[in-house]
């Protein structure tokens, strides 16, 4: 710090107040880890940790708790809704900053944050109401009766088309986390210098090319940081999803089931859950959300990092 | 900033001030199956006495788990628990009111009552064994009715439920294969299905998802005007879910308060007996005397005046040789 | 010549994929607020914000209860997350400037903006709402706040680094301590971004469900006791739009059109502010 600091009462108050406040972060962080483990204990005491990852098994019956089927409906939905999602943000950020015309520029920027700022319970009502049916009476027998033909990849399409599934699930979760993705995408495009783009104008390259082969790879740890940071979203939404998902704990091969990810089954049984184990169980399922989307979000600010410290250096 | 703060303090002040002074306030959570009702009730209630009774239907499974951390004043359970485990839990129960769980579907051209099934067919729906509305053992039973090649979606419960108690309840008991493979629960592993969220969810399942069938409460079905089937009860006959086979169903139940008036409805005897019947209890804390007074008090109201809005509702009121048991019940409890 | 040809029809087809792909975000967003405007307008009445619900097949509810609670919970997690936010980020971006920890703070508070907002839930629970003995408006607050510190702490920082030094060293310069130089030098300075900084942070925090679902619950009558459950709007949109009553279901649009518009208000100005006051981004 360039300046001495007076030794003055008020001022050293003043520090150790703002100090505390920003210290509350760490503090929460540590205190989620800890809340939830010492509240899951009694879940990774019965079935351990290893075990209760990879037992498909939730049966409130004889209490048999697994993490496995909802940690398939979050990884099916998540990856899924990132591959729908990443090649349009792309397009959309492209469209921002090379295309559009001046005028556009400003008005489509600022539907797409727009967009971002709608909250996720209207998107899972709307899924639901909208949605769901278009899905089930149109798109879905679409699919069924194109792809659900070709061999091997038609088993992603069994089923009946109810709109209730993985498939509306993950489109949902990608409209949500496409403008994220896109201005994230923008942003590590704007860092490209002005000079380098222009110089290879000046050599003849189309606009497709000068994407392609300078801004792109020039951004592409940017690019790459933002989708981690957008899958690290879609991760724990619920309420996008907790609408069309279906609630059922089990693990299919078909997109046109129903399924359940770790937020919907906190979300459907937290409340409900009647006895120790169970709640117990719920905690760890929350801990497993807590940790993983903890370290992805950290690798993707490790790469929006080296990416900004990159041009900023 | 300073005024900004000053005001702050002062929007505080008031609204605590107005906490001291807010009206005696009721919170009770669980089964969605008598939610209707209750809130119909509580309404009605909060009219004429200004208690206001907040009940949240949450699922019988969360009115236990509630009622035993207290974190409410009474608990709502369609599956009622044993006498041994109120006394471990320190808890007091009685039955509030009594309802049928019916089966509902959404096929195009079936209306209300068209559809008969029997315990097996239904069992075999339920474990994913009939996959089709064709199937030729529903044909066999419907022989006026002509089902769609259509494949079935089964609605189940996504949550701890009481509906879900009295439904595989009943599945168990007449169906061996169900028993051996799911076995009854408030939440059990269901082998097909989508699930929705308490009797309101999987109403508004069934309705939106074609070629479905789900369980609900009798006041779900009545109310958002879903196709209910018929079901071959105990004694060989297909009956219709209605105030009248409900009532032949509680008339055979011997509710015991010495047991805490544990006992299941379902697959009752009588010639006209609604199989899947059941009635829904009330969980209270035996600390808290004085709630329980103020939870008695509104129930006691119900029991003398909300008969009619029962039965709008389609729910069985207590018969009145029961309501004076679950009075003497509570006197002897000291909280009448 | 055909292979500029070639490259030029390769580019064009591209650029057209990416113009799509900008009118295809376009496209949903007018999709989906179109339908929560038509769906919600034509619920909209009065007596949805005078009256408080009433049970399904009784006519003339409304969700007088939810609106106020919304408030109540949204006021309150202001309250605890707005000063706490602000203090944190001014630790970062004044005494801590440069320091190890100050980074490790600011990415800590990167990474809490995006933690699964449930999970912060059934934290809360597990605090505030076990050893309390039953459901409460304080922990629903306390959640949003949780939700809302690393959002204002970040925005926080950023403002105040905006700030000139050489200010500050006019300040100083003048003999004036540090802690004054903060709370009239630079907190004047970056006023405005700050202010913006808690708009979008109670855009963010009152479209939250997830969160509240197991902490300020839900209640179907009237309440401002904070110590009780309380009902909020997006809690009651879940509840409503997953039941079966048509009439529900447009009392859930109805609301989701309020809060929608709610927060695209708040979010419009919050640009509009950092337009007006530091021009372009």
């Amino acid at each position: 710090m360039p300046v001495s600091l007076k030794k003055n009462p008020v001022d050293l108050a003043f520090l150790v107040i703002t100090a505390t406040a920003s210290l509350s972060v760490l503090v929460l962080i540590l205190g989620i880890v800890f809340v939830l483990f010492s509240e899951s204990a009694l879940s990774i005491k019965e079935f351990g940790i290893l075990r209760f990852i990879f037992s498909t098994d939730w049966n409130p019956v004889i209490e048999s708790y697994g993490a496995a089927t909802s940690l398939f409906g979050t990884a099916v939905t998540t990856l899924l809704s990132l591959v729908l999602a990443i090649p349009v943000a792309i397009g959309i950020a492209i469209f921002v900053t090379e295309i559009a015309p001046g005028f556009l520029k400003g008005p489509i920027g600022v539907a797409i944050e727009l967009l971002a700022a709608i909250p996720s319970i209207i998107y899972g009502m709307w899924g639901l109401f909208t949605l769901a049916p278009i899905m089930a009476d149109y798109i879905e027998p679409a699919l069924q009766d194109t792809v659900g033909r070709i061999p091997f990849v038609g088993i992603l399409f069994e089923g009946t088309p109810m709109g209730i599934d993985l498939l509306t699930a993950s489109l949902i979760l990608s409209i949500m986390i496409t403008p994220f993705t896109a201005s994230i995408s923008r942003d590590a495009f704007n860092l490209t210098p002005a000079i380098v783009k222009e110089s290879a104008y000046a050599l003849g390259a189309t606009k497709w090319e000068v994407m392609k082969n300078i801004v792109i790879p020039y951004s592409k740890l940017g690019v790459f940081g933002g989708a981690v940071l957008s899958l690290g979203r879609a991760l724990g939404e619920t309420m996008a999803v907790a609408f069309v998902l279906g609630n059922n704990h089990q693990i299919t091969s078909s997109l046109l089931d129903a399924a359940a990810t770790i937020t919907v089954t906190l979300a459907n049984e937290f409340t409900e859950a009647d006895t120790d184990l169970y709640l117990s169980a719920l905690f760890n399922l929350a801990l497993i959300l807590f940790v993983m989307s903890f370290a992805i979000l950290a690798v993707a600010k490790f790469f929006l990092l080296r990416a900004e410290r990159k041009f900023t250096r | 900033m300073k005024t900004i703060l000053r005001l702050v303090v002062l929007v505080a002040m008031i609204l605590l001030v107005g906490v001291a002074h807010a009206g005696d306030t009721l919170h009770g959570a669980g089964a969605t199956f008598p939610y209707p009702v209750y809130s119909a009730w509580a309404y009605e209630y909060n009219k004429i006495s200004g208690v206001k009774l907040n009940y949240q239907s949450i699922g019988s499974g969360g009115g236990q788990r509630q009622i035993t951390n207290r974190t409410v004043d009474f608990g709502a359970s369609d599956a009622p628990l044993k006498p041994e485990k109120l006394a471990e839990l320190k808890l007091y129960q009685f039955p509030a009111i009594i309802g049928g769980v019916v089966l509902v579907v959404n096929i195009s051209r079936v209306k209300g009552g068209q559809l008969k099934l029997d315990p097996d067919t239904l069992c075999k729906i339920f474990l994913g064994d009939i996959k089709y509305w064709d199937d030729p053992r529903l044909a066999k039973i419907n022989p006026a009715l002509k089902l769609p090649h259509k494949k079935i979606t089964v609605v189940h419960r996504s949550d701890g439920s009481g509906t879900t108690a009295i439904f595989t309840k009943y599945l168990s008991g007449v169906c061996p294969e169900w028993n051996t493979k799911v076995g009854a629960g408030k939440a059990v592993k269901w082998p097909v299905g989508i699930g929705g969220k308490g009797n309101e969810g999987v109403a508004n399942y069934v309705k939106r998802v074609k070629n479905s069938i789900g369980y609900v409460e009798f006041a779900y079905a009545k109310q958002n005007r879903l196709a209910h089937t018929l079901l071959k009860n105990a004694a060989g006959n297909f009956v219709e879910p209605s105030l009248k086979t409900f009532k032949d169903a509680a008339a055979t139940g011997d509710f015991d308060p010495k047991k805490d008036f544990y006992l299941w409805l379902t697959n009752a005897p009588g010639k006209n007996s609604w199989p899947i019947a059941g009635a829904t209890f009330i969980l209270l804390a035996k600390e808290k005397t004085d709630s329980n007074r103020k939870v008695v008090r509104f129930y006691d109201w119900a029991f003398k005046n909300g008969d009619k809005t029962a039965e709008r509702l389609a729910y069985i009121p207590l018969p009145e040789s029961l309501k004076k048991k679950v009075r003497e019940y509570w006197k002897s409890a000291g909280i009448y | 010549m055909t292979r500029v040809r070639l490259r030029k029809i390769e580019s064009f087809i591209a650029l057209s994929l990416c113009s799509l792909a900008a009118f295809a975000g376009i496209f949903w967003l007018f999709f989906i607020l179109g339908d929560v405007i038509v769906h919600g307008a034509s619920a909209l009445r009065l007596e949805l914000f005078t009256n408080d619900p009433a049970p399904p097949g009784i006519e003339g509810g409304g969700l007088r209860n939810a609106f106020v609670g919304q408030l109540l919970i949204t006021f309150f997690a202001t309250i605890i997350g707005v000063p706490l936010g602000v203090l944190g980020g001014t630790f970062l971006a004044e005494y801590a400037r440069g320091k190890r920890i100050a980074k490790l703070i600011s990415i800590l508070s990167d990474i809490m903006v995006s933690v699964p907002s449930i999970v912060v839930g059934t934290f809360v629970y597990a605090v505030l709402v076990k050893p309390v003995g039953h459901f409460n408006g304080w922990a629903g607050a306390v959640a949003l706040a949780i939700i809302m510190i690393p959002v204002v702490l970040r925005t926080t920082e950023d403002m105040l680094r905006l700030v000139p030094w050489t200010l500050r060293e006019a300040a100083f310069a003048l003999g004036a301590p540090y802690y004054r130089v903060i709370t009239q030098v630079v907190y004047r300075g970056a006023a405005a971004g700050i202010f913006t900084g808690v708009l979008l942070s109670i855009a963010r925090v009152a479209g939250e469900t997830a969160p509240l679902l197991f902490t300020s619950f839900n209640n179907s009558f009237f309440s401002i006791n904070m110590n009780e459950p309380i009902s909020s709007l997006t809690a009651t949109i879940f509840q409503y739009a997953m039941g079966p009553y048509d009439d529900w279901h447009s009392q859930a649009w109805a609301a989701s059109l309020v809060i929608t518009l709610f927060i695209l208000l708040v979010t419009i100005l919050g640009r509009m502010i950092i337009k007006m006051r530091y021009g372009g981004k």
